[in-house]
């Protein structure tokens, strides 16, 4: 701590700082926490008070050298896995393209998932289809699980004439109602509570549809984020609460976001069960994820969830992350790299190969390219075509009113 | 003086105030150690340390509570909303609060907050990183409401806004923080060498509730704030036709004088804002040039505005007023 704290010299409020900042060393305390440490309960009987060790400890499945075991192991099979590992390298791979063409002009703006990858991949794939997606700009991953094709995600980030959201919102605010993923919403936190809304309308329905929702660190400051624990737990609806505790928000530090160091345990009191997971444990999340789904199928409310991870990228593209925190920091994560950790877990089960996994890159950045070239048939933020300036007169409501329709007559165009 | 962009005017001002008031106390998001995501707070928490320069939980709603409360307690403090777009979490602190303890308490407490806050188009922010609500706080008994435009104004501006006992809601026209934009997004002009680029490094200010007339002319009264100053400066030299080009600067109060005695020489009155149309300030001034400058007024007043819809991404340029609308709605001010 290099804040000011408490009764220091100068007396006054506390001021925290993060760990370390640039020109200083690295450093994270080490973890203990091990596959064998955590029993599961069952999810059908389970109590918030159950949970107390899970939200307090680390529930991980994938040890240090890639080793699964434990209770939470969700035992998938080699093709589930490569299947997983698949996508999150496409996501990466994804990634690394779009930023490149964020630097040429092509997009206005972009933000990575980098070092995150596992979350939206595993939680989406241990979901059902039909299961709400209410994601921050952190998720896109879930598309690709859920089948939306790439050239689709591209002509929304470039903003061009077959964006389906009309060239309306920055890049990364993607809407794809068909995978049931709810338009990405730039004021944070909002989502949060906003999915227990959905989840309670599902409950309503009858429907046997639950609704994962994710929020930053930081942004669990909001109201929305203490709407949401609230209000779910007085309603008790199918909805799955994820915390993505993964160190920052833009420059300030998690310490900021809490004054306590656990995000997990914040829902005890409230009533709802909470685990805490190794976010960079691709089959731990998918399990806790899981056991999440039996709750709400079997109605009995929220499944609170902290997913404890690092933001190896800078924030956005707008942002030198060097700047406000080591530039090697990430090198220093305990939780590793989602991407290595499954495929040394592969490597390690005799399923998969240094050499398929560089035939999987090279194929994957083949397809990044070719998503690429296509979409940019169609426009591109820089040199359009855009979406016609008639758009921005479109579904402000459900029909033109007079005085909307007479500014685009007066736009003339 | 020195030669400065808006960023480091407002940074000036700041440290200004740090330096002579040891009540003032900046916050908010990213705005301590990183010094703020436009770089406006850089080098101050360094300067003046964590407990007076400082980031906060990432919550609008707290920030403007917290903020209250040390006004009310004796402090002076500056909070930072990170884009406008973002103050609605403080909306209910900022309206039903700040704005009336004054006069809920009988006079006895009051809490001299400053919200600055980047607003406005131009920086392809799409929905929730463009908008310009100033309008939503013009219609709030007891904040006053203050727009900048340039360097020069920026700082004696937020000077007075600081130094002000009443909440102040202090807009920062986000696309001139590094230069005047002139409609034209291919021309990136910096602020060097502009009239308004010399600043004093030393205190000063500019009072609240007065406007700039920056172009004089007597055809027609121009009159804008943040950005479209000079967005309106390029459209009535596109014109041709000679004007008064008044800054509004502060919004609440306004500066109606200047107004009505431009309006009364000119005869014609053209308003640009670029916030929707409906509601926005540019309506309140219409309507007061009309009480007050009927029998001088040649022509109907014109508006020139954002469009009444949500602030696009791609198409930007057709939503923000363009040098043309503007001078078009000059030119209409001239026909019989
Ligand atoms: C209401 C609101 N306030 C501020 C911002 C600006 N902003 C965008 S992302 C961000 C940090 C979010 O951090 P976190 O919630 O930890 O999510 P992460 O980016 O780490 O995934 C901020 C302050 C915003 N988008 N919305
Ligand atoms: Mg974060």
């Amino acid at each position: 701590m290099t804040g000011d704290e408490q009764g220091g010299d100068s007396g006054g409020f506390a001021v925290p700082d993060a760990p370390s900042r640039p020109g200083e060393k690295s450093h994270f305390e080490p973890w203990t926490y091990t596959p064998e440490d955590l029993s599961q309960p069952d999810p059908k009987t389970c109590t918030a008070e159950d949970t107390a060790d899970h939200s307090e400890g680390l529930i991980r499945v994938l040890d240090d050298d890639g080793v699964a075991s434990g209770e939470w192991n969700p035992n998938l099979s080699a093709d589930e896995l490569s299947l997983g590992l698949e996508q999150m390298c496409r996501l990466r791979i994804f990634d690394d393209r779009m930023m490149k063409m964020q630097r040429t002009g092509k997009l206005s703006f972009y933000m990575r998932s980098l070092g995150e990858e596992a979350i939206a991949i595993s939680q989406t794939m241990a979901l059902q289809n039909h299961d709400w997606l209410f994601p921050t700009y952190r998720q896109p991953g879930c598309q690709f699980v859920r089948g939306r094709s790439m050239v689709s995600m591209i002509n929304h980030c470039i903003g061009n004439v077959e964006d389906n959201v009309k060239g309306r919102q920055m890049p990364v605010h993607y809407t794809y109602k068909d995978g049931h993923y709810i338009s990405v919403s730039s004021p944070v936190g909002t989502q949060f509570s906003q999915a227990v809304g959905v989840a309670m309308a599902s409950a309503y329905k009858g429907e046997d549809q639950a609704t994962i929702t994710w929020i930053g660190d930081g942004a669990s400051a909001e109201g929305d984020y203490h709407y949401a624990v609230n209000f779910a737990s007085v309603f008790k609806p199918p909805v799955i609460l994820c915390v993505v505790n993964n160190q920052w928000a833009i420059s300030t530090h998690k310490n900021f976001a809490s004054g306590g160091e656990n995000f997990a345990t914040r829902a005890l009191p409230y009533g709802i069960p909470s685990l805490r997971v190794d976010g960079n444990d691709f089959l731990a999340l998918y399990s806790v994820t899981q056991w999440a789904r039996k709750r709400a199928a079997a109605g009995l409310g929220a499944t609170h969830i902290e997913i404890l991870t690092y933001r190896t990228g800078a924030h956005s593209s707008s942002d030198d992350a060097s700047r406000y925190r080591p530039a090697d920091e990430h090198e220093y994560w305990p939780g590793g790299d989602p991407i290595e950790r499954l495929k040394n877990h592969l490597i390690l089960n005799g399923d998969w190969s240094e050499e398929q996994h560089s035939e999987l890159e090279q194929r994957l950045d083949e397809e990044v390219v070719a998503a690429y070239k296509e979409a940019v048939t169609h426009g591109d933020l820089a040199n359009g075509p855009w979406p016609p300036a008639s758009t921005i007169f479109t579904e402000v409501y459900e029909e033109v009113p007079w005085h909307i329709q007479e500014q685009r007559e007066e736009l003339g165009k | 003086m020195t030669e400065m962009n808006m960023i480091q005017s407002l940074n000036s001002a700041l440290d200004n105030l740090l330096e002579s008031d040891p009540n003032v106390l900046i916050f908010g998001e990213d705005v301590g150690y990183f010094g703020g995501v436009f770089r406006v707070t850089d080098g101050l928490q360094e300067k003046h340390g964590s407990k007076r320069v400082f980031d906060t939980p990432l919550a609008e709603g707290g920030i403007a509570a917290i903020a209250f409360g040390m006004g009310l307690n004796g402090l002076r403090p500056v909070m930072e909303i990170q884009f406008a777009d973002y103050i609605f979490p403080a909306y209910d602190q900022i309206v039903n609060e700040m704005a009336k303890l004054r006069h809920r308490s009988g006079g006895e407490f009051s809490t001299p907050v400053t919200i600055r806050t980047p607003a406005g188009g131009g920086i392809k922010g799409g929905h929730h990183h463009s908008q310009s609500p100033e309008s939503q706080f013009t219609h709030t008994p007891g904040i006053k409401v203050v727009y900048c435009s340039n360097p020069y104004n920026a700082k004696g501006l937020l000077i007075s806004a600081i130094e002000c006992n009443d909440p102040v809601v202090f807009f920062e026209p986000k696309r001139c923080y590094r230069g005047p934009f002139y409609g034209d997004p291919h021309n990136v002009p910096t602020w060097k060498g502009h009239e308004y680029s010399e600043v004093p490094e030393e205190h000063y200010s500019i009072p609240l509730g007065e406007a700039n007339l920056t172009m004089e002319g007597d055809k027609c009264t121009v009159i804008a704030w943040g950005a479209m100053v000079h967005v309106a400066e390029q459209g009535i030299k596109d014109s041709g036709i000679s004007c008064d080009l008044i800054d509004l600067q502060s919004l609440v109060p306004w500066d109606r004088d200047a107004v009505v005695n431009s309006v009364k020489k000119t005869g014609r009155c053209v308003i640009v804002h670029e916030a929707p149309k409906t509601s926005g300030f540019g309506a309140e001034m219409s309507a007061s040039v009309q009480e007050r400058c009927f029998y001088h007024l040649e022509s109907p007043i014109e508006r020139v505005t954002g469009w009444d819809t949500p602030f696009p991404h791609s198409t930007e340029w057709d939503y923000l007023p363009s040098p043309q609308r503007i001078a078009e709605a000059i030119k209409r001010t001239q026909e019989d």
